[in-house]
């Protein structure tokens, strides 16, 4: 059965960008695009997009990507696409920038409705921002849909969708009738890597772009529910005792012999 | 009174501990402190509950809420809160609870703070101020709510200890029905599969061997293996060892993997980037050996060497052996 999907993804700040390089905007309360990092697709929203494309290999269908900002980077928000999405469809307006997890979700809510048909949202599980985890969960509140997290395995069959969620001890089996809502974590596997015809493909197609206007949202559902009263680089207390030796070997021999002195082992 | 509602986290036999430390985090509030507790037959937990110094529970039974349904329990808390009006809901960051949370709030229409670590009241304005790390704890946010309630905070684990009471409890038990329908199952829970750890959990090991990126493949890790052993520990990984499938999911130990605190924890080619820290920043004391002097890891470990594992950590089980064998 071929199955219409919709993959939600969100542009980040490169999670891998060093504490060195990380700028933080103190009296707009936000943090700023570190210089010479390039932004990133969300990394459980690769996987999301990586559990899509696995389900259109097996049974066919269709992969819309979707994702919500004031502003996008046009490589980062392509390479979906370059893995093998059909389509790109931005929601974008001023209005969107610095939404909160609600908001957001309201806004790709009104998206996905105008959108019309469809079997499976698939998100991933947070984001690296701010890791909350919330707008999939909101998301599926308002669209009313069954609401699956932490996927490490996802099933399209007859009767609806089968889900495996990631435990800390093993997985739990869950399944819902379709239209669903699925969230995916990196359990299920690294997301496969473009190919030279995927990015030549993807350079050819051209995002759909839309704006509040054009999907009918009432702006009141964009006001803010939680505020940053304060955002501020951390400052770490401990202090690194270094271990010397007379080559790397001796260090180790001397840590084992510290850790005994201070009664760690 | 301002009423702070925690939503008490049990097993159908036990409370979680997770539940003292939020009544500990609701303490700090000041306040009401009412721990809701969802399921069936919660006699016992109810009684456990009023012990660790919950003023009021609320005992919410129905036979819905014995299962492991996440739909049956949102429905139900959400009516718990409309119900009882708090100021303020706590919920601890566990994986049911953290699904939870986000749909209560949606459909209360409030907002929800999610990995806080500390909850304290801005004495100007009376509200909660919900501590957190964002950026991969590259910065720390304090987040408030506008004017609406319940302020709603999820709690990371181990970050408050558990709250301490004498003697048995004097919270008063108090019935609250839910009307539930089986309609509202819309997900269906098929089985569980449990893949259990080799010798200690993570969990409950008071000394933890983790490994990296840095260790390149699978092979380092039965150096781990047979460390962890002499030290009656458990092995732990980075994401980036589980993702590269060096070592199965479930060791690992992070934001998205285990929460661990452990008196000892050994960092071998780890970075120490703070999706990892997330998961082990409760140990009392952590070891890193790492071959970048600028590794972010140095700036939270309490030893540290610099240098090729390679060549540290044989020498160092060696000795390790001797002093413990």
């Amino acid at each position: 059965m071929p199955v219409d999907m919709i993959v939600c993804v969100k542009q980040v700040i490169d999670p891998e960008t060093p504490a060195s390089a990380f700028r933080i905007d103190a009296e707009a309360k936000q943090a700023v695009p570190p210089p010479g990092v390039p932004p990133v697709l969300n990394g459980f929203d690769e996987n999301a997009v990586e559990a899509a494309l696995r389900l259109k290999d097996s049974a066919g269908g269709r992969v819309t990507v979707l994702s919500v900002g004031a502003d996008f980077t046009n490589d980062v928000m392509k390479k979906p696409l370059s893995m093998g999405a059909d389509e790109l469809v931005l929601l974008k307006d001023p209005a969107f920038a610095n939404l909160d997890s609600f908001a957001t979700a309201h806004a790709l809510a009104a998206a996905i409705e105008k959108m019309g048909r469809y079997d499976l949202v698939l998100c991933g599980r947070q984001a690296s921002d701010w890791d909350n985890a919330q707008v999939p969960l909101g998301l599926a509140e308002i669209l009313g849909l069954p609401c699956m997290t932490v996927a490490q395995h996802v099933e399209v069959v007859e009767a609806g969708v089968i889900v495996h969620r990631a435990l800390t001890d093993g997985y739990e089996v869950v399944e819902a009738d379709l239209p669903a809502l699925v969230t995916v974590s990196n359990e299920l596997g690294e997301p496969r890597y473009p190919t030279l015809r995927g990015i030549m493909a993807a350079g050819r197609k051209t995002p759909e772009v839309w704006s509040v206007s054009d999907v009918g949202l009432d702006l009141a559902l964009l006001e803010p529910r939680i505020i940053v009263d304060e955002l501020e680089v951390p400052v770490s207390e401990r202090v690194c005792e270094f271990i010397q030796g007379e080559d790397e070997a001796d260090a180790g021999r001397q840590l084992a012999l510290r850790l005994r002195e201070e009664k760690l082992i | 009174m301002v009423e702070i509602l925690v939503l008490g986290e049990h097993n159908g036999n036990k409370l979680d501990s997770i539940t003292a430390e939020l009544v500990s985090a609701g303490r700090s509030l000041g306040g009401v402190i009412c721990v809701a507790l969802l399921g069936k037959d919660l006699e016992g937990l109810a009684a456990e509950a009023a012990a660790i110094g919950a003023d009021k529970v609320y005992v919410i039974e129905h036979p819905l809420l014995g299962g492991p349904s996440i739909d049956a329990r949102v429905e139900a808390f959400e009516q718990v809160c409309r119900q009882t009006s708090p100021k303020v809901v706590l919920i601890g960051k566990t994986l049911v609870d953290r699904d939870i949370a986000p749909r209560v709030a949606l459909r209360l229409g409030v907002g929800l703070t999610q990995e806080c670590i500390e909850v304290r009241t801005d004495a100007e304005t009376g509200r909660v101020l919900a501590v957190r790390p964002v950026y991969g704890g590259n910065a720390l946010a304090t987040v408030t709510f506008p004017d609406r309630d319940p302020q709603m905070a999820v709690i990371r684990g181990a970050v408050y200890e558990p709250y301490q009471t004498d003697g048995p409890g004097t919270g008063e038990l108090v019935q609250i029905e839910v009307d539930l329908d089986p309609s509202v199952t819309k997900v269906r829970h098929v089985e569980t599969v449990r893949q259990e750890a080799k010798r200690v959990r993570l969990e409950d090991a008071s000394i933890i061997v983790s490994g990296g990126r840095g260790l390149g493949g699978p092979e380092p890790f039965k150096a781990l293996e047979e460390l962890a052993g002499l030290l009656d520990g458990a092995v732990g990984a980075s994401r980036a060892a589980t993702d590269a499938g060096w070592i199965d999911h479930s060791y690992q130990v992070g934001l998205t993997g285990k929460t661990v605190t452990p008196d000892l924890y050994i960092m071998i080619g780890i970075s120490g980037a703070s999706q990892h820290m997330a998961g082990c920043s409760g140990a009392k004391h952590i070891v890193a050996v790492n071959r970048d002097e600028d590794a972010n890891i140095f700036k939270e470990a309490t030893f540290g060497v610099v240098g090729d594992w390679n060549k540290v950590l044989p020498s160092f089980i060696e000795t390790v052996r001797e002093l413990v064998g």
